[in-house]
C-alpha cells in the first residue's frame, strides 16, 4: 500500500525526521489559509497522488504570494497529472500540500527498502538528490553509498555516519543526517514499510538537514497490525475494480486486451495470461479466485471480467487442488446464464470428470478444453469471433 | 529416493485442531504420510485424528521423535511458530500460510542463522501448496492423486502451475520423485537453489522442472549454479511474459520492480546458463521429456 507524500512526512516526523512545516488543502481557499498558518513568504503547492515524478510533471509549484498559492492550487486541483510512472491515462489531483519553502545548499537522496537478494533492510544514499537513484547507479555509481542492517542488532549509529560522512556532510550536519537516518530506519521496521525514499533531502544554509519529499509503501501483508497506516488508504487512488475485487478475497488486475481470465493461482493465472498471447491473443486482465473457488466467488469473478467493456471471451482455468472442479463446476454454471460473450472452460484436477459432466449437462454454449494449450487456442478464436456465441443477450 | 520427506518421515501438524489443518492432516495420513501427531498451544493431552496433541514443539518432539512439521498459523502468529519448529530442532518445516508480513520473514531467516549449518531447519514456504514425494509422503494441500510415482523433480513458486507440470508428466506417461513449492512471497524459507541442490544429490531424479515467475533474483541465482555444479538437465519456465511492470500478480513476490525480474529477462538468465526453457507452459511435460531423451 502507498501513502501520499504529506502522509508520509507526517509518519516519519513522529520518528523525528525533520520535514518542513506544511498542511493538506482540499479547495484554493484551504491552501491560502495553510499558507497564511504558515507564514513566510515562500511556498510550495504540491500535488499529492501516488506517483513519483510529480515535479517534473508541472506537480510542484512555488509561490511568492498568497494569489499565486490560490491559483495554484485552482490549477492543480482537478487536473489530470501525467508523470513517467502514471502511464498515460494520468491521475486525477484531490488535495494539495502546501509546504513552507526554504533556501538549500545541497540535494542528496536516502532510500531504504527490503531487499530480496539479502533478505534484509538496505540503506542506499547518494550525494546526487533529487535524480532517480537508477540512474544514479548507471552514471555515477561512486556517488552511492550503502548499509545492510542485521535484523536481530538493528540499524547501528555508527552505520548511519558511515553514511552521512560518506555523502560529505561536515560534522553539524552529520549528527543531523544521523537523526534522518536512524529516524526514517525505525519507521520502516515499526511501521512496516518496504520502501522508504526521501528524495531530496536537502542540507540548507545553516546546516539543517530536511526531507523535502518523502515516499513510503508499506507490506499489505501487515496491515492487520498498523491501523495508523492502513488508515492512510486513499481509494481515490485505485482501480475501483481492483479495490471491488479485494472486498471479494479476490486479486484482480486490469490489463488492455480482450480475454477475460478467471483462473486459480497466481502463478497459473499468469501462465494462462502468456499462453493466451503466445496463441496470438491478449488477456484482458489477472484474476486470481484463490483456493475455495465458492459459487459466490466466482460470480463475483465473472461480474469484475464483465464490468471491463473490452472482454469478448471468457477464459475459466481451474486446476482443482483443495477446491473440486464439481463445485466450480456448479458455480461456473449459475454465473453463466446470462453471458453475453462466449466462455471457454477448462478443468483439470480433484472431481474433474464429475465438473466435466455438469458443464456438459448445464445446456449452455459453454467451449470446453482440456488442456492447457487447447484451452488459450479456443479462447483466442471465441474472441475472434469463431466458433460457436452464447446466447442472444448481447446488446 | 526422494529429496526432503518419504514413507519413513515423522510428522507433526502445528495449528493441528483448527479447520483446515484437520482437512488437510486426514488427507496427509490418507496418502501415507507418517502423521504422529500435532501442536495447539493450551489443548495440549487430547487426542485428534487419534493422534496425540501437545502444547509445544519441542513436547511433540521428545514424545513422538517428529522430524518434520506442517505449519497451518495464521499469519500474525506463523513466524513465532517457525521459530518454535526451529528451536526444537525439527530438521524440516513446511508453511502453508498466505499473508505473513515480510519482516517477520526476514527475521525467521535470521533466526535459523543461530543454528549451524548441519543443525539449521529446511523452512519451505511460506504461502506455498507444500511438499510431495510421489506415493510416499505428502507435506502440504497438493491433490495427491495427480502426482504419479517417476524420475523428475519439481521446485515452484506457484502451487497450481507446479500441479500443471506433475498432470503434463503424467500425462506424457512420465512421473515424479518430490514436488516442492517454495512459495509466492518476497523473503522464503528456501529457494530453487536449496532444491536443486538436493535433486542433484537425489539418485532417483534424473532431470528437474523449475518454474519460476517475475520478481526476485532467485531463478537467476539458481540458473547460474546449474550452470557451475548441476548435471543433471534443467527445464526452465517462467510466468508472467505479460505483467506489467509494478503490478503485484496476485503473490506478494509476484512484482516486477527490479533489473532482472521480468518474465522475459529471467528466461534469457536461464537460457544464458544452459538450461532448456520450456515455450510455454503447455509444453513443460513434452520439453522434460525430450531433455530426457536427450539424456539418455
Amino acid at each position: 500500500m502507498d501513502v501520499h507524500e504529506y502522509q508520509a512526512k507526517q509518519l516519519l516526523a513522529e520518528f523525528g525526521v525533520p520535514v518542513p512545516p506544511g498542511g493538506v488543502a482540499y479547495s484554493p481557499d484551504q491552501a491560502v489559509y495553510v499558507a497564511t498558518e504558515l507564514g513566510g513568504w515562500h511556498w510550495a503547492v504540491k500535488a499529492q497522488i501516488h506517483s513519483g515524478g510529480r515535479g517534473k510533471a508541472g506537480g510542484v509549484k512555488l509561490c511568492r504570494t498568497y494569489h499565486d498559492v490560490a491559483e495554484a492550487a485552482t490549477a492543480l486541483l482537478g487536473a489530470t497529472l501525467v508523470t513517467a510512472q502514471t502511464g498515460s491515462a494520468g491521475k486525477v489531483v484531490h488535495r494539495v500540500y502546501v509546504e513552507k519553502a526554504e533556501p538549500f545548499e545541497r540535494e542528496l537522496y536516502l532510500g531504504l527498502v527490503l531487499d530480496r537478494k539479502i533478505e534484509r533492510i538496505r540503506l542506499i544514499a547518494s550525494a546526487q538528490g533529487g535524480m532517480e537513484i537508477e540512474e544514479v547507479a548507471r552514471s555515477n555509481p561512486q556517488a552511492i553509498v550503502e548499509q545492510q542492517v542485521d535484523p536481530a542488532a538493528g540499524l547501528q549509529p555508527f552505520q548511519a555516519r558511515e553514511l552521512a560522512f560518506g555523502l560529505g556532510l561536515n560534522m553539524k550536519q552529520v549528527s543531523q543526517a544521523v537523526t534522518t537516518i536512524l529516524g526514517c530506519y525505525r519507521a520502516f521496521r515499526d511501521l512496516d514499510a518496504t520502501m522508504v525514499e526521501i528524495n531530496p533531502l536537502v542540507v540548507t544554509r545553516d546546516d539543517r538537514v530536511l526531507a523535502l519529499d518523502a515516499k513510503m509503501s508499506f507490506d499489505d501483508n501487515a496491515l492487520f497490525r498498523r491501523s495508523k497506516v492502513s488508515e492512510m488508504r486513499d481509494a481515490a487512488e485505485e482501480d475501483p475494480r481492483e479495490a471491488e475485487a479485494q472486498n471479494h478475497g479476490l486479486n484482480y488486475v486490469g490489463l488492455s486486451g480482450d480475454i477475460g481470465c478467471i483462473i486459480n493461482g497466481a502463478g497459473l493465472a499468469m501462465a494462462t495470461m502468456d499462453m493466451i498471447k503466445h496463441a496470438g491473443g491478449e488477456p484482458a486482465n489477472f484474476l486470481d479466485v484463490g483456493g475455495g473457488a465458492s459459487p459466490e466467488r466466482v460470480a463475483a469473478a465473472f461480474r469484475l471480467v464483465l464490468s471491463d467493456q473490452n472482454v469478448k471471451a471468457i477464459l475459466v482455468n481451474i486446476f482443482a487442488g483443495i477446491n473440486r472442479c464439481d463445485w466450480v463446476a456448479n458455480g461456473v454454471c449459475q454465473a453463466a446464464k446470462n453471458l453475453s460473450v462466449p466462455l471457454v472452460v477448462r478443468l483439470a484436477g480433484t472431481h474433474v470428470a464429475e465438473g466435466n459432466r455438469i458443464v456438459r449437462e448445464s445446456g449452455l454454449p459453454i467451449i470446453t478444453a482440456s488442456t492447457l494449450a487447447e484451452a488459450a487456442e479456443k479462447a483466442v478464436a471465441a474472441a475472434r469471433g469463431e466458433g460457436p456465441r452464447l446466447g442472444s443477450a448481447h446488446s | 529416493m526422494s529429496i526432503l520427506i518419504d514413507e519413513s518421515t515423522r510428522v507433526i501438524v502445528q495449528g493441528y485442531t483448527g479447520d483446515k489443518a484437520t482437512f488437510h492432516a486426514k488427507e496427509m495420513i490418507d496418502y501415507g504420510t507418517k502423521v504422529v501427531g500435532g501442536v495447539t498451544p493450551g489443548k495440549g493431552g487430547r487426542t485428534h485424528l487419534d493422534r496425540p496433541v501437545f502444547d509445544t514443539v519441542k513436547e511433540a518432539v521428545k514424545a513422538t521423535g517428529a522430524e518434520a512439521s506442517l505449519a497451518f498459523v495464521p499469519p500474525p502468529y506463523a513466524a513465532d511458530a517457525l521459530m518454535e519448529a526451529a528451536d526444537a530442532g525439527l530438521r524440516l518445516v513446511c508453511i502453508i500460510t498466505d499473508g505473513i508480513p515480510a519482516q517477520d520473514m526476514m527475521r525467521v531467516k535470521r533466526y535459523l542463522r543461530r543454528y549451524p549449518r548441519e543443525k539449521r531447519t529446511t523452512v519451505v514456504g511460506p504461502n506455498c501448496a507444500g511438499i510431495i514425494s510421489a506415493g510416499k509422503a505428502m507435506l502440504g494441500i497438493m491433490p495427491g492423486h495427480i502426482y504419479r510415482r517417476g524420475n523428475v523433480g519439481i521446485v515452484s513458486r506457484s502451487g497450481t502451475l507446479g500441479y500443471e507440470a506433475a498432470a503434463q508428466l503424467t500425462a506424457m506417461g512420465l512421473g515424479v520423485t518430490t514436488s516442492v513449492g517454495i512459495g509466492g512471497d518476497p523473503i522464503n524459507g528456501s529457494s530453487f537453489l536449496d532444491h536443486l541442490m538436493l535433486f542433484e544429490q537425489d539418485r532417483e531424479t534424473a532431470a528437474v522442472i523449475m518454474i519460476g515467475e517475475i520478481g526476485g533474483p532467485q531463478e537467476a541465482e539458481a540458473a547460474a549454479w546449474v550452470k557451475a555444479h548441476m548435471k543433471k538437465p534443467v527445464i526452465g519456465y517462467v510466468a508472467g511474459v505479460t505483467a506489467p511492470k509494478g503490478r503485484r500478480m496476485g503473490h506478494a513476490g509476484a512484482i516486477i520492480s527490479a533489473e532482472g525480474d521480468t518474465a522475459a529477462e529471467k528466461t534469457e538468465i536461464m537460457r544464458s546458463f544452459g538450461l532448456k526453457v520450456a515455450p510455454s507452459a503447455a509444453e513443460l511435460g513434452t520439453t522434460v521429456a525430450q531433455a530426457l531423451s536427450r539424456a539418455r
